[in-house]
């Protein structure tokens, strides 16, 4: 069971307390109606599902109903970081693989 | 039969305090301080069971946790059965009832035994695939068979009386054992101050030192446990936890441990007491401190009972006084098993031979075995042993330097105890539990614990090193790591002063060769429990099973609760073996949770009865309750489902529900519903947003029902919400729906729109709402109210503040039943009140309560949906008929606009909902009935949709139903059949969903 750092409520609190709602930074494209279906369908169904680092957006449902998003290595379970709504991640595949 | 196998004195036991205790029906006696496991070897049992899959007879072989065969069954009562505890584990009291898990019909004279020997060969691995796959008809009867063969234990099929305790536990440390390692971990986190949990499985601290001779201070060595444990009981912050399994290492450091409280009491817990407990842990640090298990030699019908691990017999005479057996036979690859024998000779018993599978071993031990004129064979190996229900002897041969064949003889020596120590293997198995891959060491000749991302730290035989001192000096080193890391400062122990050890380099040996090949000597067991042999791995490896992992479940290697504790090195060493790899380059399969079994009880603790899931109830519940309500969950809600009156069957309480709510009035408890409360000044806009219609020109006082879509513009939920000033509204949702929808608003606003300014609050428990309907519901209302109830005051979707009753209430004039019908909700503490006003101003006019089912069909008769009923995620508003609820004019792209657009979503012949009308009107078709055109078409006929809602109507004399039908909108007219599974076809034509009142006149009266 996770250990999830609440940026809202300043802290640590049971896995229990939260729902996982699964990719984070699925903008909603400004104009759907310009969107064709295959783009629509695109942000409707598709996910990335990496080994390694996902960000993932989550909210503290039985806390304080804040959305925030988690930078998660889906091997190891190991939480690298969380961040606010708005904010981009410090830890990327990217810088990770690098070191 | 007395204790035969009883020492004068030694151990700690109480041999003031004799016990009795049954064992299959028979009574025995033991002393206090016994495991059930010493005290059946004290007596002399020496068949425990029988086995898996071969239904051989099995004995005792470890003293630990690690226990492969003498898994039984405990309970004196019927309501106190527990299957699966282990024999090596469970205290001995007064009055224990004990029984074999396997053998049937009896461990002695086992049915199954004659199968399993006659018809050895006929179970190789993967023998229950191959043989029962097919036919599959028969699989039950087989399933049946083995089930009751196997003996995989049986709960009780009564309540169980005891209660047990779940407790969440925070700490800087938490120590798992108390052996050497972790009672120096633990005082040394300890002194500075840090809170410690430390928890061991066993009845008192001190792990293998409890066993052993060794000294520690030129003391016994359990004279420093009970200094050590004395000062940790002293330490405010630390928390000493015996009798308690650290059973499962789950992520970001949460631990589990189940601890037993009375089960070495009694079956059934003292009266006020908690018989487990399971706490949950989450600890800053973990140090490991789970020493090493014995590993076994792999021979010739090693499983005879007899053929025990070396250091299980010295622990039995060492620590409970009893010799399991009159002449032993030590075969070893190390100098760890020579001890076996010096105890053994010591308790005055005769040690027929040493044998040593090491060419030329040298050092003390052999120093010691020498001078003590033990027969010490050099270079060679037990190959078989005779006996069946007991050892009887051995037939010894000499192996080649590598121990991968048999040279010269074989030498036969009568023994009833084989006593095979083949090096030990670290207790890895938490540290592996999150994931992280043991790592082979040479060295060791084990598995270590690999790298975790974990705060963990591990000490002692876990890391590697099997000495006391070792242990000791690691212990204290990670107890100063884990105080360093969270900043807790210093602390220092003294270490006692350890006798000291030369160890020999071991042999690194896993199974002793045969004359004849693996696959044609005698059954040589790797994993007991599962009746795994080496050349049923063999076998699977020739067979393609290559990977360890699928190794482990074609042939059930390290399976279930054995979890592999002796026999998977082995395993793995026997398949690298014949796959021409090493053991590193095997690997290794994951240990999952639990360590040892956990009782259902633990888990659940007080989450049963009453407490097993929260209830809400609505302020009028009691009132439900005394006038007969049966009731309905509605999510945790429970609605009154119906109110019977005496003598009435279901079908006849809802006609009589349904007549008088269209004759004249019936009331709802719609309190459930969801009621979110929407404010700020662009609260409007983002309701235009999220619902499907039009809410720009909505003004204050009126109401308004709206479909919620998801992306996709699929319906997920819907109801009415209403106009409670400019920046004001109050959304209700489905009962169910509530906190999805209050999420699924959340989600929209601060990921998507955190620049509208709108707040959002769940209030759907600050109301209590009563939904009054029928032809006199506005007569009733104005009797309770000064405020004009007209038609002409208060008009169709409108809503008012006024006193109902006297009490203040918001009055929402919409319906759900297609009658003139007011929502009254009132501060949820007067619901009750206003509810029996109702009634009492109500009994002229026959207010009759009505419950969900009856609401149903209310709704039905006027086609209203029920949103998760008539809709399943696949249906867009389109396909509800419902086109007048989406507004393609606002200036915004709501939710679902862009889905509902979609190719797919507007194509011809969707499935689309529409009424159905059976040709027999008495015929009420059953909800998820599926559709056909052509009932004469071949198997499988094309379905083309379901019935989604389904009743009789008292009102209208004839079933209604409502479905999706494949392009049934443009279908109006034509028939439908439903073939049943009882084999009726029923015939239905496609009509409006609104089979009353069409053009809503009720309502608007
Ligand atoms: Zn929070």
């Amino acid at each position: 069971m996770l250990h999830i750092y609440c940026p809202h409520c300043c802290e640590y609190r049971e896995e229990e307390e939260f729902h996982v709602k699964g990719q984070a930074h699925l903008a909603r494209p400004l104009d759907p109606e310009a969107c064709s279906d295959k783009e629509w369908g695109e942000y409707l169904y598709f996910r990335k599902n990496p080994r390694g680092l996902h960000h993932e957006l989550w909210v503290h449902a039985a806390g304080c109903r804040k959305f925030f998003n988690v930078t998660r290595d889906t091997v190891s379970y190991e939480i690298k970081e969380v961040y606010l709504i708005g904010e981009k991640p410090s830890v990327v595949a990217a810088s990770v693989s690098a070191k | 039969m007395t204790q035969k196998n009883r020492l004068q004195s030694g151990g700690r036991i109480d041999r003031s305090k004799a016990l009795t205790f049954t064992y299959n029906g028979k009574e025995y006696k033991g002393f206090e301080g016994d495991t059930l496991a010493s005290a059946m070897l004290a007596n002399g049992i020496d068949v425990i069971g029988r086995s898996f899959k071969y239904s051989r007879p099995r004995g005792i072989v470890a003293a630990g946790a690690e226990e492969p065969n003498a898994v039984m069954q405990l309970g004196a009562t019927e309501a106190t059965q527990v299957p699966n505890v282990r024999a090596t584990q469970q205290e001995l009291f007064d009055g224990l009832v004990s029984g074999a898990t396997n053998g049937w019909p009896s461990v002695d004279n086992d049915l199954m035994g004659v199968v399993g020997k006659v018809g050895g060969k006929m179970m190789p691995p993967g023998f229950y695939y191959k043989t029962f796959m097919y036919p599959q008809s028969m699989w039950e009867t087989y399933e049946k068979f083995i089930r009751k063969a196997a003996g995989l234990g049986r709960s009780s099929l009564e309540n169980d009386p005891d209660s047990y305790e779940k407790i969440n536990q925070h700490c800087d440390v938490l120590v798992v054992g108390a052996g050497p390692a972790g009672l120096t971990a633990a005082l040394t986190a300890g002194r500075a101050g840090a809170r410690v949990i430390l928890a061991d499985e066993q009845s008192e601290f001190g792990g293998s030192l409890l066993s052993s001779r060794e000294t520690l201070d030129g003391a016994e060595a359990s004279q420093w446990v009970e200094k050590v444990t004395a000062e940790l009981a002293g330490m405010k912050e630390v928390m000493l936890l015996p009798r308690s399994t650290v059973n499962g290492y789950h992520d970001h450091n949460f631990l589990t441990i189940h601890q037993r409280n009375t089960d070495h009491i009694s079956d059934k817990a003292p009266a006020g007491q908690a018989r487990q407990t399971l706490h949950r842990v989450r600890a800053k640090w973990v140090v490991l401190a789970t020493g090493a298990h014995e590993r076994p030699l792999v021979y010739g019908n090693n499983d005879v009972p007899g053929c025990m691990i070396a250091s299980a017999v010295s622990t039995y005479i060492n620590r409970y006084g009893v010799v399991p057996g009159n002449e032993l036979v030590v075969m070893t690859t190390n100098d760890g098993g020579y001890q076996a024998a010096f105890d053994w000779q010591d308790a005055g018993r005769k040690v027929v031979a040493i044998v040593d599978t090491r060419q030329n071993p040298q050092g003390a031990q052999v120093a010691e075995a020498s001078k003590r004129g033990i027969n010490l064979i050099k270079g060679s190996g037990v190959i078989d042993v005779a006996g069946s229900k007991r050892v009887t002897g051995v037939s010894i041969a000499t192996l080649n330097a590598e121990g991968t064949a048999v040279q010269g003889s074989v030498t036969k020596l009568s023994a009833d105890t084989v006593a095979t120590s083949g090096g030990w293997s670290p207790v890895i198995h938490l540290a592996g539990h999150t994931g992280s891959r043991p790592v082979w060491d040479d060295k060791v000749v084990g598995f270590l614990p690999g790298p975790t991302v974990e705060k963990r730290l591990v000490a002692g035989a876990i890391a590697g090193d099997f000495t006391t001192a070792g242990a000791l000096a690691q212990g204290a080193e990670a107890g100063r790591k884990a105080l360093a890391e969270l900043g807790l400062g210093q602390a220092e122990i003294e270490l006692p002063a350890t006798e000291e050890v030369v160890v020999h380099p071991p042999m690194t040996l896993f199974q002793i060769p045969h004359l004849k090949k693996t696959s044609e000597a005698p059954k040589q067991f790797v994993d007991y429990q599962n009746d795994v042999t080496a050349a049923g791995i063999e076998l699977a490896c020739r067979e393609g099973f290559e990977s360890i992992e699928h190794v482990k479940r074609y042939t059930a290697l390290g399976f279930g609760t054995d979890q592999g504790k002796l026999g998977n090195i082995a395993g793995m060493a026997i398949a690298a073996k014949a796959t021409g790899r090493t053991i590193p380059e095997t690997g290794t399969t994951i240990f999952r949770p639990n360590y040892t079994p956990v009782t259902f009880g633990a888990m659940v603790g007080r989450d049963r009865g009453e407490l097993f899931d929260p209830k809400r109830y609505t302020a009028m519940h009691k009132w439900h309750v005394e006038n007969g309500a049966l009731f309905e969950d509605v999510g945790q809600w429970k609605r009154p489902w119906y109110f019977p009156k005496a003598g009435e069957t279901m079908q006849q309480s809802l006609d009589r529900e349904c007549k008088a709510t269209r004759e004249s009035i019936g009331i709802l408890d719609a309190s459930t519903l969801g009621k979110i409360d929407i404010q700020g000044k662009d609260a409007r806009e983002f309701l235009g947003r999220v619902y499907t219609n039009a809410w720009a020109k909505l003004a204050v006082g009126k109401c308004r029902y709206g479909l919620m879509c998801g992306e996709d513009g699929m319906v997920f939920d819907d109801g009415v919400t209403s106009c409670l000033g400019e920046n004001h509204f109050v959304m209700t949702t489905t009962s169910g729906g509530a906190a999805r929808v209050y999420e699924w608003l959340e989600l929209y606003h601060q990921t998507e729109w955190p620049d509208l300014e709108v707040y959002f609050n769940t209030v759907t428990d600050h109301w209590s709402t009563m939904t009054i309907s029928g032809p006199n519901a506005r007569k009733l209302l104005q009797e309770l109210t000064d405020y004009d109830v007209s038609k002409e005051n208060l008009g169709f979707m409108d809503w008012r503040e006024m006193k109902v009753a006297g009490v203040p209430a918001r009055v929402f004039r919409i319906s759900f039943t297609g009658e003139l019908s007011f929502e009254i909700n009132v501060q949820a503490n007067f619901g009750l009140q206003v509810w029996e006003k109702l009634f009492e101003h109500g009994a002229k006019y026959n207010l009759t309560p009505y419950g969900t089912e009856t609401m149903h069909i209310l709704r039905a008769e006027k086609g209203f949906i029920i949103a998760g009923q008539d809709t399943d995620g696949s249906v867009h508003p389109y396909d509800l008929g419902m086109g007048w609820a989406v507004s393609q004019q606002k200036p915004f792209s709501f939710i679902g606009k862009r889905g509902m657009a979609r190719e797919d979503c507007v194509r011809e012949n969707r499935k689309q909902l529409v009424g159905l009308k059976t040709t027999d009107p008495t015929i009420v078709l059953p909800e998820g009935a599926q559709g056909v055109f052509d009932p004469k078409a071949p198997i499988p006929m094309p379905m083309v949709g379901h019935i989604t809602s389904s009743y009789w109507s008292a009102n209208l004399g004839h079933s209604i139903a409502m479905g999706l039908v494949k392009g049934g909108l443009d279908r109006m007219g034509e028939k439908v059949y439903y073939p049943l599974a009882d084999g009726r076809v029923v015939e239905a034509e496609i009509c409006s969903p609104i089979f009353l009142d069409p053009k809503g006149e009720r309502q608007n009266v």
